[in-house]
């Protein structure tokens, strides 16, 4: 219950300077806040705080480029790091994989869907041309309660395929 | 998070070894179990001694002799490693079914063994490869075999000011087979039920070494000793992989918990043991008729 509270900093906080979603931000932080705090307190509150355990990966962001849970991310050992959420995903238009999980309706309640967006660009990045398997695996860590997983994983092939025919065509 | 801890990051190892020789000091590398301990109460360290800025820490290494992993190596590093794929395949392997993608990028390998957890995915391969694990301290450094490392549930021979900094393994002789397969309740993201490595060398048609080592069936990853011993020096056939398989189950000491029973934990380490054994033996026969 802690966690949803606003966190009070203590004595021994200190600035952190890192870059979320492109924008450079200042902020004042204790050693043991997690980046999801950090976040959420600051207005990011497109990233959610699920289990907090890192078994549900709702809470899931890009540290220069890499899915990690929030929740188990210390907010101090990201100074100087680039944090992407998924709102930072596609540079203010919307991404790919946001059209493709609005327009397959990948989303039910839509909780588990922040972090399912992140999962899925941590895992394009890494490889564009992904079976389906190797989309269960990297979303592996990301729970959904609701629907199931089989419109999201078609939702992030569509992505896969539309963002391959733009490198293409660039 | 009730425990009110400070946070180091040192920027060297010499610096991280100063801080931990602090008996109130814990090593941080990934905290995907760490942080989860803190939070819950199990763990009330004073100081955090995180391990992020250490350079030269997390490097992956493959000579002709010798494949060398820096501890803060995460999981997903060791995924992403081509060469790595082909020197410890069953490395790789339980990589690729550890928790979920987020985990595998932050938890890492020196972290997986110093949890000392009996169901730690990475250490029933890196025990099947006879690793070596390194630990350092501010007063010197010292080398422990993976299959010595381990005392009991959740114990390690590990001192407090230690930290483990390298883990290390001879490159796989060639007719040699290297297979990982883990047992859990779904595919992704799930604690393992049975987590079953094995190592066979052959050569003339006989078995010159064998390694079974055996993950979540004893308080701590063991070897099925007897079992590899069954193997070792014989001609392979249907009924001494049936024996040594009857041998690993007797061998393990499994628990009833909430994953699954005693019972039905030891029963998939018969039937593991014998068809990693056997699917081995089938590949390296492959290998020799594909050789002549």
């Amino acid at each position: 219950m802690i966690l949803k509270r606003r966190w009070k900093p203590m004595c021994n906080s200190k600035t952190i300077r890192l870059t979320i979603n492109g924008r450079k931000e200042n902020l004042f932080l204790s050693p043991q806040q997690t980046l999801l705090q950090a976040l959420r307190d600051n207005g990011h509150v497109d990233v959610k705080h699920g289990c907090g355990k890192g078994d549900c990966g709702a809470c899931a962001v890009l540290v220069d480029g890499l899915a990690v849970d929030s929740c188990l991310t210390l907010a101090w050992l990201c100074e100087d790091k680039e944090v992407t959420t998924v709102a930072g995903i596609g540079n203010g238009t919307p991404h790919p994989l946001h059209v493709a999980f609005r327009d397959l309706g990948a989303a039910q309640c839509g909780f588990c869907t922040p972090g399912m967006i992140v999962a899925a660009k941590g895992l394009l990045d890494d490889n564009p041309n992904p079976d389906d398997n190797e989309i269960r695996l990297a979303l592996s860590g990301n729970l959904c309660r609701c629907t199931g997983y089989v419109k999201i994983v078609e939702a992030v092939q569509v992505a896969a395929r539309v963002l391959r025919e733009e490198a293409d065509l660039s | 998070m009730s425990c009110a801890y400070d946070l180091k990051v040192p920027i060297s190892l010499q610096n991280a070894l100063d801080l931990l020789s602090d008996a109130q000091s814990m090593p941080l590398a990934g905290g995907t179990n760490l942080l989860v301990e803190i939070r819950s109460g199990k763990e009330r360290p004073q100081r955090l001694v995180a391990l992020d800025r250490i350079e030269g820490l997390a490097g992956i290494d493959i000579n002709s002799e010798t494949i060398t992993i820096g501890a803060r190596a995460t999981v997903g590093d060791l995924l992403r490693s081509t060469e790595l794929a082909k020197a410890a395949p069953s490395l790789v392997k339980a990589a690729g079914v550890f928790a979920g993608q987020m985990v595998r990028n932050a938890g890492t390998i020196g972290g997986n063994i110093a949890c000392a957890s009996p169901a730690a995915d990475l250490v029933p391969p890196l025990m099947s490869l006879d690793a070596q694990v390194t630990l350092q301290s501010s007063s010197g450094s010292r080398v422990v075999a993976l299959d010595e490392y381990y005392q009991g549930y959740k114990q390690d021979v590990r001192r407090p000011d230690e930290l483990v900094t390298q883990i290390s393994m001879p490159r796989l002789p060639d007719q040699t087979h290297n297979r990982f397969y883990k047992l859990a309740r779904r595919r992704g993201d799930a604690i393992t039920v049975v987590g079953l490595a094995v190592t066979l060398t052959v050569s003339d048609g006989v078995c010159r070494k064998a390694r079974i080592a055996m993950g979540a069936v004893a308080p701590c990853v063991i070897r099925a000793r007897n079992a590899e011993a069954l193997l070792e020096g014989n001609v392979f056939d249907a009924a001494m992989i049936e024996t040594a398989a009857a041998q690993a189950a007797a061998e393990c000491a499994p628990i009833d918990d909430v994953r699954a029973s005693a019972q039905y934990r030891r029963h998939c380490v018969r039937k593991l043991t014998r068809r990693l054994v056997a699917e081995a033996w089938n590949d390296l026969e492959a290998k020799v008729e594909a050789d002549v």
